[in-house]
Order: structure tokens, then sequence, then C-alpha cells
């Protein structure tokens, strides 16, 4: 019952992020793919964590899981500013 | 038992969160309405999906307060990037159509 409830969540989690590169394509302005990427990247790190509970390794995903929300804030700060300046610097 | 099935309604209400933001994010209009829409998926969703996730079995007390310390984390670090973002669409291309009686 665990195992299942890990696993339909993970799948939904792909599904919706699937959905959510639609708008990362498609998406009219820089500012609308910026967002759906932070919405693709959080739903990484959530998906991350249900797959180290489902293998049962849990300190490998969850150090890759916040290493990897860093690189996602710093991501969308840079392109923030990217587009508010023009310039990252 | 009690934990799993309460471990198991904080995933479920999790999914309802990014399944409702994910929808926000496909069906709004502009920018800064899709913003509103995926912050909520990114707070309540994935803040939801890691509570859920420290009522199961298979990590520590240590690996349950680094799951609390991610889920700090990402309910600091989202906000500030979306504020962030939301001034640089509103300087940029919002002004005028954002700015609300002027």
């Amino acid at each position: 019952m665990e195992l299942t409830a890990l696993l339909v969540t993970c799948l939904g989690l792909m599904i919706l992020t699937f959905a959510s590169l639609y708008r990362a394509i498609v998406g009219p302005t820089p500012a609308d793919r910026v967002v759906a990427i932070n919405v693709i990247g959080t739903k990484t790190v959530v998906v991350l964590m249900l797959i180290g509970y489902i293998f049962q390794e849990v300190p490998y995903y969850l150090d890759v899981a916040i290493v990897y929300a860093l690189i996602s804030f710093l991501l969308t700060i840079g392109v923030a500013r990217y587009i508010e300046r023009g310039t990252i610097v | 038992m009690i934990a799993t099935v309460i471990g198991i309604a904080f995933l479920l209400g999790g999914l309802f969160f990014f399944t409702a933001g994910t929808v926000g994010l496909l069906r709004f209009p502009d920018a800064l309405t899709r913003m509103h829409a995926t912050t909520k998926c990114d707070t309540l969703g994935a803040g939801m999906v890691l509570v859920g996730l420290t009522f199961f079995e298979g990590g520590s007390m240590y690996l349950v307060l680094k799951v609390i310390l991610l889920i700090v984390f990402l309910w600091v670090t989202t906000p500030a990037a979306a504020h962030c973002m939301a001034r640089a669409v509103y300087r940029t291309q919002g002004r005028d159509k954002h700015a609300g009686g002027n």
C-alpha cells in the first residue's frame, strides 16, 4: 500500500512534468518558459525524493535533491536578472 | 499503520496541489498569473509531499531533519525566485498592461 502510493505519486508527477514542458516549449514570452522550468525543477526535486524512498536509498537521493534545488534557484535568479537588465553581473 | 495512512493522505494532497498548479500554468493568460499558480504548486505541493514522505519507513531521525531542511530551503527560495521573476516581467513588458489604472 505504501509502495503503491509512492509509485502513483511519482507517475502523476512525471505526467505533470511533461504537461509543464508544453508551456516551456510553446510559451509566448521568455518569462513563461522560465516559470515552467522552475516548476519542472521543483517537481524533479520531489520525484528524486520519491525515488529514494521507493528504492530505500534515501541518503544519496536526498543529497542530490538538495543540490538540485540550489541549482534550480540559481538558474531562476540568473535568468530573471538577464531578462531585467540585459546582463547577469 | 496510522502513520502510513497519514503519509498517504499527505502525498495525495500534495499531488492535488501539483495538479492544480500545472492546470493554472497551462490555462492562465499571461506570465504573472501563471507565476501565481505555480508558486502555490511549489510551496504547498512540494511541502505536503515531502512532509508525507517523513511518515514512511526508510529513514532515520537525521534524514527526517534533512528532509525538513529541504522543505525550509524550498519555502525560502521559491517565493524569492518568483519575486525576482515577477519584477523582471513587470519592468520589461508589463508596465502598460498590468499597471491597473494608468
